[in-house]
């Protein structure tokens, strides 16, 4: 049995298939298509081709894809939205889409309300929900919205008034009509996890067309036996009933399997991952296997989200960065050639001086035409490379933890412009497959398990409690696909809600598995 | 007089956010509700204190508690103009004139904004800090001898509190047990004042202050060391310290934040290490175990590259910023200045010395 991995990038959609014992068998690169489903259908086609496995082999098949950033960026497809905040009466001083760009709002029309609801911050009732008032919002809503948002203060505290408000929105709307909960969502902070609930509510129809896309191809391609999943950016795999749910989380899945990959490619859990592309470079820190979280608000088509996102640095230097000296100061990017390496840089007989040409006046690559550059002066080419190694060191120190040196797993496709030793770094890993590392984290993804539940440590101790909330979340990841017995803890959460009855305890407990049949 | 409109805001509230100190909270969500005011009710009139009369009067608007409370549960709207009617009625006055902050801060800089723009009233460019500091009687107006009391405090549910307290220190003690059961943040009236108090105890200009702060770094230069310059200039400051955050030790204590964030050296103090001792406000800095600035005057951290402020619950390991520290008010620094907000109100076993002298 198999499994296939597919990332759709900017540029590039990538595939890849692994066997069982997690080898590279295949793996391909094929350009980014407008409609995305073509190039996902190429680099499917393209990566068996160079096999002999049958299709009907695949077991799973798994996608990362760029499909609902860029709905957002392009406020394309989006579908219109009715916010309900229960909030009344905080919260007025700044109604929903403030500080939103207008073309957003104009895309899902915007429609909002502020209801009666919310707690406080320890856990108190702010106000009572009101079911009359609620369903008379939703009435009037009927055939002019086609999703629903639902936000309330401090909901990320108590969920249950946003659960019953749902509740009512099926019984006035229908079973089936999209509704997505904040608390399932976002952290605390109102305004950013309103947001974010928008936004997941807005990719309801973006969603439906990737998962049934994706389903189709892999039916046009033969691979008819295979568990389908979406990646999410914290390197775990979603169903695709629980994807059309959350498709927020969908978001930066890219960056994730490529850190989550390069881990795989080297071997390592701690590490820091420095993906080289054409013009920009992403630098992400692995964690025990997975990217580390973000701790500050993140834009996404700028407007301003906290759901949880791989905290990424993106720096202005790739293999197309353009070699510049002014005055005897040498600066590398942040302008490129981009996509147009292959016409324009000298390497390949352009006439921009681009990374990638010094790289190879060094020595310290072999692309393109290596004469077509030894016109450079050698002492100007080793002091661009200096001037790299110094960006490059002082990005990775930014990402540090600690002072010790760390290790760097380089991957991407412009990774011959990092100098082969750089400071604060132990050791730099570089892989043959390391070009593709995005499909190899997409196909690798392990199965996450969630549990939340309020305690009351007088009747059932914090440490019963806790491992009570353990058991629980390994139970839903082994729903959901994992290998019994494989499951690991990586996140538990205690809230003390301090004025609710008897002291009680929110525990939220995250685990992740391995996928059940593919060990390891 | 002049008019205040969304671009003021946006360097008012980072220029405030400077002087808070690290405290003071977090910008965005006052920043918000102060561009919605504007663009519902118009832009706000700033008037300098020279240009009010000696017996008119004035309230303060501030937020009180906990900033992480505030990003969640924010107010109504018209909270002040509750508190506002009944405090004119209690005092007596048939009218408000006007309103200003107490303090510079994240939040504390925009909610006087937010109340001159829905209830039509000029905002006064002063306030009762020149910075941020946690508790009420920390201001040049308890300094100059006025009395706290009566102060409103209010939330969005409608509940108003009237409290006349024996002192200064009662009322901190008072609302602050309020605020907590109002549901961790409420909306305060104090120190109501007249424009002669406003003249002879005001820190003055305090709005414009932030304002320029704010416009350089929001239209930062693209030569950093240019920008820098001016800033430094225009608070009359000095950088102490260049460095990345290598340790952090926080506890919360009775709803404050406690700390000591340590720095290593970079480029010009690259063998240099520097303590910060926070309690919600940066109040010493320690280098290489030499106090070099001591509450009250102000302690900054910047981010390096871009000059934005960082409140003390956004630092972290890894984030290189720069300190930068300016002398306080003249006011603060008397006997009684030193009592109220020196080293040693704080519980550090130290004599205040000016920034100047270190």
């Amino acid at each position: 049995m198999y499994r296939i991995g597919i990332d759709v990038g900017g540029t590039n959609t990538d595939a890849a298939i692994l066997d069982q014992a997690h080898n590279v068998i295949s793996s391909t690169k094929y350009p980014t298509t407008e409609d995305i489903q073509t190039g996902i259908e190429q680099a499917v086609r393209q990566v068996l081709a160079g096999t002999n496995i049958d299709p009907r082999n695949i077991s799973q098949a798994m996608l990362g894809t760029t499909q609902c950033t860029n709905a957002i960026v392009e406020r394309k497809k989006l579908s219109k939205v009715g916010l309900l905040r229960l909030a009344y009466p905080a919260t007025e001083s700044v109604t929903p889409y403030t500080g939103w760009p207008e073309d957003m709002t104009e895309a899902i029309e915007g429609r909002y309300q502020i209801l009666h609801g919310g707690f406080e911050y320890d856990g108190r009732v702010l106000s009572e929900i009101n079911e009359e008032e609620v369903k008379s919002v939703l009435k009037e809503w009927a055939g002019k919205i086609e999703s629903l948002a639902i936000v309330g203060v401090f909901s990320s505290l108590r969920n249950d008034q946003e659960y019953q408000v749902a509740q009512w929105a099926r019984e006035v709307l229908g079973a089936d009509f999209p509704v997505s909960c904040s608390t399932d969502i976002g952290s605390i902070s109102l305004l950013e996890r309103e947001n974010a609930t928008i936004l997941n509510a807005a990719l309801d129809k973006v969603i439906k067309i990737t998962t049934m896309g994706f389903e189709e191809t892999l039916k046009k391609e033969n691979i008819t036996g295979a568990k389908v999943f979406l990646c999410q950016n914290d390197g775990t795999l979603m169903s695709l009933e629980y994807a059309k749910q959350f498709p927020v989380l969908t978001i930066a899945s890219g960056p994730t399997n490529s850190i989550r990959g390069a881990s795989f490619l080297a071997g390592k859990k701690e590490a820091i991952v420095l993906d080289v592309g054409g013009t920009t470079s992403d630098l992400g820190v692995l964690a025990e296997g997975f990217p580390r979280e973000s701790s500050f608000a993140v834009n996404i088509g700028d407007i301003r989200t906290n759901f949880r996102m791989p905290d990424i640095l993106s720096i202005g230097l790739g293999g197309g960065s353009i070699v510049h000296e002014k005055n005897g100061e040498i600066t590398v990017g942040p302008d490129s050639v981009g996509y147009n390496i292959t016409s324009e840089a000298k390497v390949f007989g352009g006439s921009t001086l681009t990374a990638t040409d010094i790289a190879v006046r060094v020595g310290a690559a072999d692309i393109g035409d290596p004469t077509l550059v030894e016109d450079i002066p050698l002492a100007f080419a080793e002091k661009v490379m200096q001037k790299i190694q110094t960006m490059i060191e002082v990005e990775v120190d930014k990402m540090k933890t600690s002072a010790e040196d760390v290790d760097l797993i380089l991957v991407g496709g412009g990774a011959v412009v990092v100098p082969q030793t750089l400071k604060g770094v132990a050791h730099i890993y570089n892989d043959e497959n390391a070009g593709v590392a995005n499909a190899i984290g997409a196909s690798i993804a392990q199965i996450s398990g969630q549990f939340e539940k309020i305690y009351i440590y007088s009747q059932t101790p914090r440490a019963e409690s806790m491992q009570d909330a353990q058991e629980n979340a390994a139970k839903q990841a082994e729903l959901a696909g994992a290998e019994k017995g494989s499951t690991e803890l990586v996140e538990i959460e205690e809230t003390p809600l301090a004025y609710h009855p008897e002291n009680a305890t929110r525990i939220k407990a995250k685990v992740v598995g391995d996928m059940k049949g593919l060990v390891p | 007089m002049r008019l205040l409109n969304e671009e003021a805001i946006e360097n008012i509230a980072i220029g405030a956010a400077f002087l808070g100190c690290g405290g003071g909270g977090d910008p965005y969500i006052g920043k918000m509700m102060a561009l919605s005011a504007i663009k519902k009710h118009g832009p706000v009139t700033l008037l300098s204190v020279d240009e009010i009369e000696e017996d008119e009067v004035f309230i303060p608007a501030a937020m009180m508690g906990a900033p992480s409370v505030s990003t969640e549960k924010f107010p109504k709207g018209d909270e002040f103009q509750r508190a506002f009617h009944k405090m004119a009625h209690y005092l007596g006055v048939e009218k408000i004139t006007g309103t200003f902050p107490m303090e510079a801060g994240g939040v504390n800089s925009m909610i006087p904004i937010v109340v001159a723009a829905t209830e039509g009233l000029p905002l006064i460019d002063c306030d009762g800090m020149g910075r941020a500091f946690p508790e009420l009687q920390m201001t040049t107006f308890h300094l100059g001898g006025k009395t706290i009391s009566p102060t409103a405090i209010t939330d969005e549910k409608g509940n108003i509190g009237l409290l006349e307290t024996a002192d200064n220190q009662w009322m901190e003690r008072l609302a602050r047990v309020m605020t907590v059961e109002m549901g961790g943040s409420a909306q305060v009236s104090l120190y109501p004042s007249t424009g002669k108090d406003l003249k002879q105890y005001g820190i003055q200009n305090i709005v414009t202050l932030s304002e320029k702060i704010g416009r350089i770094i929001n239209q930062r230069s693209a030569d950093l060391k240019e920008s820098l310059a001016e800033l430094l200039t225009t608070i009359d400051g000095k950088q102490l310290f260049e460095g990345k955050i290598v340790d952090m030790l926080r506890t919360t204590e009775k709803g404050f934040n406690f700390g000591q964030v340590k720095l290593e050296g970079l480029n010009e103090d690259q063998h240099s290490e520097l303590v910060i001792h926070f309690q919600n406000e940066n109040l010493l800095a320690e280098k290489d175990g030499q106090y070099v600035t001591m509450t009250p005057d102000l302690i900054s951290i910047v981010d390096m590259e871009t000059l934005v402020p960082v409140t003390t619950e956004a630092l972290k390991y890894g984030k290189r910023v720069r300190i930068i520290a300016s002398p306080s008010d003249d006011k603060w620094r008397t006997d009684f200045g030193i009592e109220t907000v020196g080293p040693r109100y704080f519980g550090y076993d130290v004599d205040y010395r000016p920034l100047e002298e270190l």
